[in-house]
């Protein structure tokens, strides 16, 4: 599927989640997160930089490793990304959304 | 329970053993809710208080005896130490699945805005106090008041 952002055809899948991380830019990232209702802080690009950083290592996402990150603690992450906040800070970050039970 | 989208908007999950994998199935199931921002509430009775006891949560075991898909003869599973070396086996097995411990769990639970109640009448019936309780419990509430805490549309109740 292809979307339009930023007058871009972007590659994504029918939930939404950027399937070419390559397309990814800082501009696309406040779109999608204007199109998630969160407006972006510092907090937040740190935490989108470190889901990518680990994206780009390929080590799964959980909940628990954000908690341990040493960038945000699990009660801080729920606040920047309230709702579901790995799958809302994976979309805006451009890479799949995790698969993690926990 | 589900009514009008037939979206879950609330698990309220009942724990009522203390058995590992019972235990961790509520735990499981609490924070995969959160996660994909659905609310959680879990009401520990029974033997499920045992997993919000400080001073028994870290040595909750799996049944050997009783237990047909653990694959053991119920004579051997009753020998003494069995539990513990399946238990000790299994934990190793969830740690490489990135599965906390219990305690570490609940924290992750209250962090991620779980709601956790103790039931009155069993944490009355086993002499309970609240020291004896891990700090994340919310509340020691009544049958009735978790009932109220149900209330809505879209919330569903699941016992453990």
């Amino acid at each position: 599927m292809e979307k339009i952002i930023m007058g871009k055809p972007i590659e994504v899948n029918e939930e939404g989640y950027m399937t070419n991380f390559s397309q990814w830019n800082k501009e696309i990232g406040e779109e999608l997160a204007k199109e998630a209702h969160i407006p972006l802080s510092s907090r937040h690009w740190q935490v989108i930089n470190y889901i990518q950083d680990e994206y780009k290592k390929e080590v799964p996402l959980s909940i628990r490793k954000i908690g341990k990150s040493g960038v945000v603690d699990i009660k801080e992450f729920y606040s920047l990304f309230p709702n579901a906040p790995l799958k809302t800070a994976t979309k805006i970050a451009g890479i799949p959304k995790p698969a993690s039970c926990i | 329970m589900s009514t009008g989208n037939g979206e879950i908007n609330k698990m309220m999950i009942i724990l009522s053993k203390a058995t590992l994998e019972n235990v961790y199935a509520a735990f499981v199931l609490a924070n995969g809710a959160r996660s994909e921002g659905i609310e959680a509430e879990i009401f520990f009775t029974f033997f499920g208080l045992e997993a919000i006891q400080k001073k028994k949560n870290e040595k909750l075991h799996v049944a050997t005896v009783g237990n047909p898909a653990m694959h053991i003869p119920t004579m051997i599973g009753g020998i003494p130490g069995m539990e513990a070396a399946a238990t000790y086996m299994m934990k190793k097995e969830m740690e490489k699945i990135d599965m906390p411990e219990i305690p570490e769990f609940l924290d992750i639970l209250k962090c991620s805005g779980v709601k956790m109640w103790a039931c009155k009448l069993a944490f009355d019936m086993f002499h309970l106090k609240r020291e004896d309780l891990v700090d994340e419990v919310d509340d020691i509430i009544t049958v009735g008041d978790f009932y109220t805490k149900a209330k809505g549309e879209g919330v569903h109740m699941l016992f453990i």
